[in-house]
């Protein structure tokens, strides 16, 4: 991972507005814990007119149910609305925009102008917000979108840090950007590879991310390169701006947005664990900020794809790009959610999500400060029968743990080196 | 007599415009690369005028390209560009990005503005939206069926234009994905530039001859190429509607667009005569209308026999 250690910035600072961190939801559970390990705003999909066709994607009365819990912490809760809808895609959206107006839903993401308008037109109670599958790149366009009513713009991922902070000083609208996560390697919405290998239409959410296949590059009939040698893609390594939260927040990004609907609970959970923390204690003394390894170690500890810095700081080179194998497995899996802690006792009830068994070395975090390692002792059922290993899922654990824990603290184990 | 659609092309060069247009194309797509995206050859503002020009008396029509994914850098430029090119006499403008559009309010007022975003582009209501925006022509997705196609027309008050022959753009990238792919081959860093495949090809020129395969793919060829806008994919086969023009023609589809990218002049001429000639033969008698085998035929000859010709995604249902 590219390390930038000098401050793009420098110059003398202005009050700071502390950007709001959006995370990543695909079903109502990850809303809850993207919500309680510190996101601002959480972004899920709807039945209809999203991008993620396979996403377990949120009923009206999910949403609804969302929203109440977000409400509680003071967060928000955006849905993406971001196809290209074709004509028979139509019928139905104003229902559908009326059934997320009423469902408390905060404000939408779209890329296609028609659901844009559409929105403000029949639920004018919801944001609009601009889709990245814009590819909105320049303050011209940011400030057309700024005339037609839209709050905020999500930038294409291909902008550069510098490129933000032109549009940030000639627009005054709420500039949000992706900050982690998987990319797309082309200008979103410039893509339909998906329609031409397999007929699934990407811009309408039926992506089947070819642009991670591998494929053999030929120059006039002669292959460039022999049989084993890396093959050519497309397929970039994901996006981590961990290291660089103080550049962002300096440029004047207002929305640091977290990839991922299709993610796992851990993966959102520490993903909006790390970011919480870097943006919480810059905000708090921005001349004093310090990265700690800590944060880097726990995104880590999720990434499944190795991770670069994108187009923020320069064009992504051969390095930014995965050659050979993809996808190794995260080295550490969720094992298991505290569901309460007995203080008198220090006994946890730990509800199952992976197996584990006495012996284990584990590791609890949670967004109030828990974290600790500890051996796994011994472990019993909720009647009090031990047991030589947790193995159902979902069932709930009693065991015994080395420091207090609080409920949605979650505990993760180490499945390879 | 039957209103004749345009037939419009791009060109690389004055010489190939002229060629063209004397081949039966009756309007231009051209410009620069830094304003549009994947021209097959770059025409500085005085060759824009010169194809006026040449064009006007003639009755053909010129539109500049701009439509490419623009960043600050390029907006900054762009009034001054507009002027030069609204002074050169375009008969009209093809955008994607919204800044062309504001600029175009003062810089390009009352030229005709035609909305090309390529697979962004997919129904008709998104077409009225840029319409009441000023815009005067809705360029479909080469994604679109041709149910989709007819609909968008009768539903919408712009001009349709649809592409019916030549490859179409599947994927673009702002990564210069063969420099990088090359670069990691070679490890090193000096020897890099050399072995880049396309190395020494001016600016604005386009090498050609690079292709992907995929290993479960193997008879299709995707070409693919790098140029200051990043890289472009481009698909394995080519759209040729020339059958089924009749059905386009039946619903007054406005323009119909050959795709000359990665094509000889030749091959080029030989598609632009063949649409020509079905053009003229619907126009003259629509109820007599018959399709002419030689008009394909034609085609076929010439045709790349490791590229298929094929309806693209006209007659395609998909899933998402």
């Amino acid at each position: 991972m590219a390390t930038k250690t000098k401050p793009l910035f420098t110059g003398k600072r202005h009050r700071l507005d502390r950007p709001e961190l959006l995370a990543p939801a695909g079903n109502l559970e990850k809303l809850k814990f993207a919500v309680h390990y510190g996101a601002d705003a959480v972004y899920i999909g709807g039945q209809h007119y999203g991008l993620r066709s396979n996403a377990d994607n949120f009923t009206f009365e999910e949403m609804k149910e969302g929203v109440e819990f977000a409400d509680r912490y003071g967060a928000k809760v955006f849905v993406a609305t971001n196809i290209y809808a074709h004509n028979e895609d139509l019928a139905g959206l104003e229902d559908y925009l009326h059934g997320l107006e009423k469902a408390g839903i905060a404000a939408i993401i779209a890329a296609d102008p028609i659901i844009m308008e559409t929105a403000q037109r029949v639920a004018p109670k919801l944001e609009v917000h601009v889709s990245t599958q814009q590819s909105t790149m320049n303050w011209q366009a940011v400030q057309f979108w700024k005339d037609e009513g839209m709050p905020r713009v999500v930038l294409a991922r291909e902008a550069s840090l510098e490129e933000i902070a032109e549009i940030k000083a000639n627009v005054d609208v709420e500039i949000e950007a992706f900050i982690h996560g998987a990319m797309c390697s082309s200008y979103s919405g410039r893509c339909v590879l998906s329609n031409h290998f397999t007929d699934r239409d990407s811009n309408r959410g039926g992506c089947c991310q070819s642009c991670r296949w591998k494929y053999d590059l030929y120059e006039d009939d002669i292959q460039v390169y022999g049989m084993d040698e890396d093959q050519f893609t497309m397929g970039s390594k994901d996006l981590c701006m961990l290291e660089n939260v103080p550049d962002l927040i300096e440029v004047g990004v207002d929305s640091f947005k977290i990839e991922g609907r299709m993610k796992s609970l851990h993966y959102v959970a520490t993903v909006v664990h790390a970011y919480r923390r870097a943006i919480d204690s810059y905000m708090a003394d921005p001349d004093n900020y310090e990265l700690k390894e800590e944060w880097l170690h726990d995104i880590q500890k999720a990434a499944n794809r190795p991770l670069n810095t994108g187009f923020f700081y320069d064009t992504p080179g051969a390095e930014d790009h995965i050659y050979g194998p993809e996808d190794k497995a995260a080295p550490y899996d969720f094992a298991g959610v505290v569901l309460s802690y007995d203080e008198s006792t220090g006994l946890a009830v730990i509800q199952q999500r992976n197996n584990f068994k006495p012996g284990q070395e584990v590791e609890f975090f949670g967004p109030n400060g828990t974290a600790f390692k500890q051996v796994v002792g011994d472990i019993a059922d909720e009647a009090g029968d031990k047991l030589d290993a947790a193995r159902h899922p979902l069932q709930p654990i009693v065991m015994r743990t080395e420091q207090p824990v609080q409920p949605m603290d979650m505990m993760r184990k180490r499945i390879r080196p | 007599m039957a209103t004749k659609p345009e037939l419009l092309a791009s060109a690389s060069s004055l010489d190939e415009l002229r060629r063209f247009a004397e081949a039966g194309a009756d309007a231009f797509v051209i410009g620069e690369s830094r304003y549009g995206v994947r021209l097959p050859g770059d025409f500085p503002v005085e060759q824009i005028a010169e194809a006026v020009a040449f064009a006007k008396p003639r009755g053909i029509r010129i539109y500049a390209a701009l439509n490419n994914v623009l960043d600050n850098d390029t907006v900054r430029t762009l009034p001054g560009y507009m002027k030069q090119i609204v002074d050169a006499g375009v008969d009209a403008i093809v955008f994607g990005d919204p800044a062309v559009l504001m600029t175009a309010r003062t810089e390009a007022a009352g030229v005709p503005l035609h909305w090309n975003a390529e697979m962004t582009s997919t129904n008709y209501a998104t077409a009225e939206y840029w319409g009441r925006r000023g815009a005067t022509r809705f360029i479909t997705a080469r994604e679109l069926n041709m149910e989709q196609v007819l609909e968008t027309k009768a539903q919408s008050s712009l001009e349709i234009q649809v592409q019916v022959h030549g490859l179409t753009n599947i994927y673009h990238s702002k990564r210069p994905l063969v420099r990088n792919y090359v670069d990691h081959q070679s490890e090193g860093a000096k020897e890099q530039s050399s072995q880049l495949p396309g190395n020494g090809v001016p600016q604005g020129t386009i090498e050609e001859g690079l292709y992907l395969m995929e290993a479960e793919r193997p008879n299709e060829r995707y070409p693919i190429y790098e140029d200051a806008n990043g890289t472009h994919i481009m698909s394995a086969d080519d759209l040729c509607m020339i059958e089924n023009l009749h059905e386009l023609m039946e619903a007054g589809i406005d323009s119909f667009r050959i795709e000359t990218l990665l094509k000889s002049a030749e091959y080029n001429e030989t598609v632009i005569r063949a649409y020509r000639a079905a053009i003229d033969a619907y126009a003259a008698d629509p109820d007599g209308y018959r399709f002419n085998e030689s008009w394909l035929e034609a085609i076929q000859a010439l045709q790349d026999p490791n590229r298929e010709l094929s309806y693209g995604f006209f007659y395609k249902e998909q899933v998402y």
